[in-house]
């Protein structure tokens, strides 16, 4: 196998490339999917969009594969990375979710949603799931909340979070149109449903003219207390 | 769970408990004589542990431990997928990167014990979060700052806080600082040379209760606090003091009084448990060293060490890339621990970058008269 030296020979000089014996490659239980995932909370209301292409190296698997998955009527959750560990996570979320609803005869809140989620990563703390987890939905006052997490289950409540192969575009963006950060002297209004929803799907046209593995069409999740709305809005195919 | 534990009786944990003693070797002065279930909290590796202390590199704890780790799982299914075939000795690559980087620092003074903290979460080369929580309350008057991985931080601080509530619904007083700080050494041990990484201080004011006893002095004085909770202090710490192989021959006054007050202990995931009066830890703690270092000294006021805490904070920032974002403070007395709000450092440095040019303006007149002056001799 070729390996590339990067210090070779110094400045401005190309780099060396040379035989240096047969490199073994370990199976990797892993794969990367893509995809972008995208939580907004509001006074009232959640907003979680997802994109749905599922890739994997330089092909498509599917240009319908949302990562939105609905788990109460309050909450849903997005998940980007590995979609056998996606799917599992969500069964396993499913399941526990199940239990608790039969030993305590109410739904899980939000925020209990949150910590469970916490535990179920950490217990598998030395192989993780590869899956980077937004929840997004209606905490037990009405208002909107958002839980963000890392593989291995550290989480924390924010206003905006966006994880998943475009987080580090998208963020920056969220940072300024909704936490008014990095500029100077501007009113900070509150967001209304419909800007939310607005800046979503440019936020996302934005990051599918950037990113390759973000595409397709756009799934956009409203939590509010009337319930759970749908849309569905086409993004750029190649 | 936790009522499960105080209402049954748990007999089972007995052998497992007298096992682990010989196992590590330690000697018959156990801090939990209750025998109550130490080993019951649920850690996360249940089927890890199964597999051959060989191929991971650490030794291991008890025979049935995996047994007690799955049995207090809610849902059991969870523990089964961990026997997975892991062919060579080291675990399995991961793709992504874990958060880290980051400084914490914590000191004593007169007025209790002063910890602070950056905010900033990275995860090689991006922030990850610009306002994460690294100073965790873990109850009233403990206070724990984090290091290392974020997950794993976090989580081991909430197990450690349940631990914490259990012993002091158990045993009817607060478990010290420093019982909580061996407490969490001996629980990270079984993952001594996995990739766990935690680095903690555990910053708390001991005593300031009815009684101001310790715990660590042996199972005498939990018996004697069993029975006779309105016995004088005088009695039993005295007995104590012979129980103890202690040289000193300190008065029955001095010894309840010595173990009341601020207690610093730093608690590392590769074993190190120190106690001190300073300490920083994290990718920027030389610089912080270097401002508390000058700066702390016993006899500072709250808002002196608050000062000198967050400037401390605010140079590494400056200094190392992978702290920033803002400051949190928090102090801890006898009455608890309070937290002044989180600032943001973005303000600190402009206003340092005015002071800067107001300086330089000043060096530039001064050159200028001083020029003017020569000229004149001249």
């Amino acid at each position: 196998m070729l390996s590339a030296q990067t210090f070779g020979g110094g400045p401005g000089k190309m780099k060396d490339y040379h035989y240096t014996g047969p490199v073994e490659h370990r199976f990797s239980p892993y794969a990367f999917n893509g995809g972008t995932v995208l939580a907004v909370a509001g006074e009232d209301f959640a907003i979680v969009a997802s994109d749905t292409r599922l890739s994997e190296g330089y092909s498509i698997h599917s240009r319908d594969s949302p990562k939105c998955y609905k788990l109460t009527d309050t909450t849903v959750i997005g998940c980007s990375g590995f979609h056998g560990d996606c799917l599992t996570l969500t069964k396993i979320i499913d399941a526990r979710l199940k239990m608790y609803k039969h030993s305590n005869n109410k739904s899980m809140t939000s925020g209990a949603i949150a910590a469970m989620l916490s535990t179920i990563l950490y217990g598998r703390r030395f192989f993780p799931y590869y899956v980077y987890n937004i929840i997004g939905g209606l905490d037990e006052h009405g208002k909107g909340a958002v839980y963000s997490f890392d593989p291995v289950g550290s989480y924390q409540r924010d206003t905006y979070k966006a994880g998943g192969s475009a987080s580090a575009m998208l963020q920056p963006l969220l940072d300024n149109q909704i936490g008014f950060k990095n500029m100077e002297g501007v009113e900070q209004v509150p967001l209304t449903k419909d800007k939310a929803v607005q800046l979503v799907k440019d936020v996302f046209i934005s990051a599918a003219e950037r990113d390759v593995y973000t595409g397709d069409a756009l799934r956009i999740c409203i939590v509010t207390k009337e319930g759970i709305d749908e849309q569905t809005v086409p993004l750029r195919k190649d | 769970m936790a009522l499960q534990d105080l209402c049954k009786c748990r007999d089972n944990f007995l052998d497992s408990f007298t096992t682990f003693g010989k196992k590590t070797g330690c000697n018959s002065v156990i801090p939990f004589p209750d025998r109550t279930s130490w080993f019951n909290f649920y850690t996360p590796v249940a089927g890890y542990l199964d597999e051959s202390p060989i191929q991971f590199g650490q030794i291991r704890p008890v025979q049935n431990s995996s047994d007690i780790f799955s049995q207090d799982s809610v849902a059991p299914s969870l523990s089964s997928p961990t026997n997975l075939p892991l062919s060579s000795s080291q675990s399995v690559p991961l793709p992504f990167p874990m958060s880290h980087g980051t400084t914490t620092l914590a000191f004593m003074f007169q007025g209790g014990v002063l910890a602070a903290a950056d905010t900033r979460s990275s995860c090689s080369g991006l922030v990850a979060c610009p306002a994460s929580q690294k100073i965790l309350p873990i109850h009233s008057h403990l206070v724990g700052t984090t290091s290392g991985t974020s997950a794993d931080c976090a989580l081991w601080k909430r197990i450690l806080a349940r631990e914490l509530r259990l012993y002091q619904l158990r045993h009817g007083r607060r478990l010290s600082t420093r019982g909580a700080a061996k407490l969490l050494s001996y629980m990270l041990h079984p993952f001594k040379g996995t990739e766990l990484c935690v680095a903690a201080t555990l910053c708390g004011w001991d005593g300031g209760e009815d009684d101001g006893r310790r715990d660590h002095v042996g199972a005498k004085i939990d018996c004697r606090e069993m029975s006779g909770l309105g016995k004088p202090v005088d009695t039993s710490v005295e007995e104590a003091s012979q129980a103890e192989t202690k040289t000193s021959s300190s008065t029955n006054l001095r010894k309840s009084e010595s173990f009341s007050g601020p207690s610093l202990i730093y608690v590392c995931s590769d074993g190190t448990r120190l106690q001190g009066t300073l300490f920083s830890v994290g990718s920027g703690s030389p610089y912080a060293y270097s401002i508390l270092d000058q700066g702390v000294q016993w006899g500072l006021t709250l808002q002196e060490a608050t000062a000198v805490a967050r400037e401390a904070v605010y140079r590494a920032t400056h200094r190392d890339a992978y702290s920033g974002n803002c400051v949190d403070v928090y102090h801890i007395s006898s009455k608890g621990w309070t937290r002044r709000s989180r600032e943001d450092l973005k303000e600190e440095y402009y206003r340092e970058k005015r002071r800067q040019e107001k300086r330089e303006k000043q060096e530039r007149d001064f050159v200028c008269v001083k020029d003017l002056k020569q000229t004149k001799m001249e």
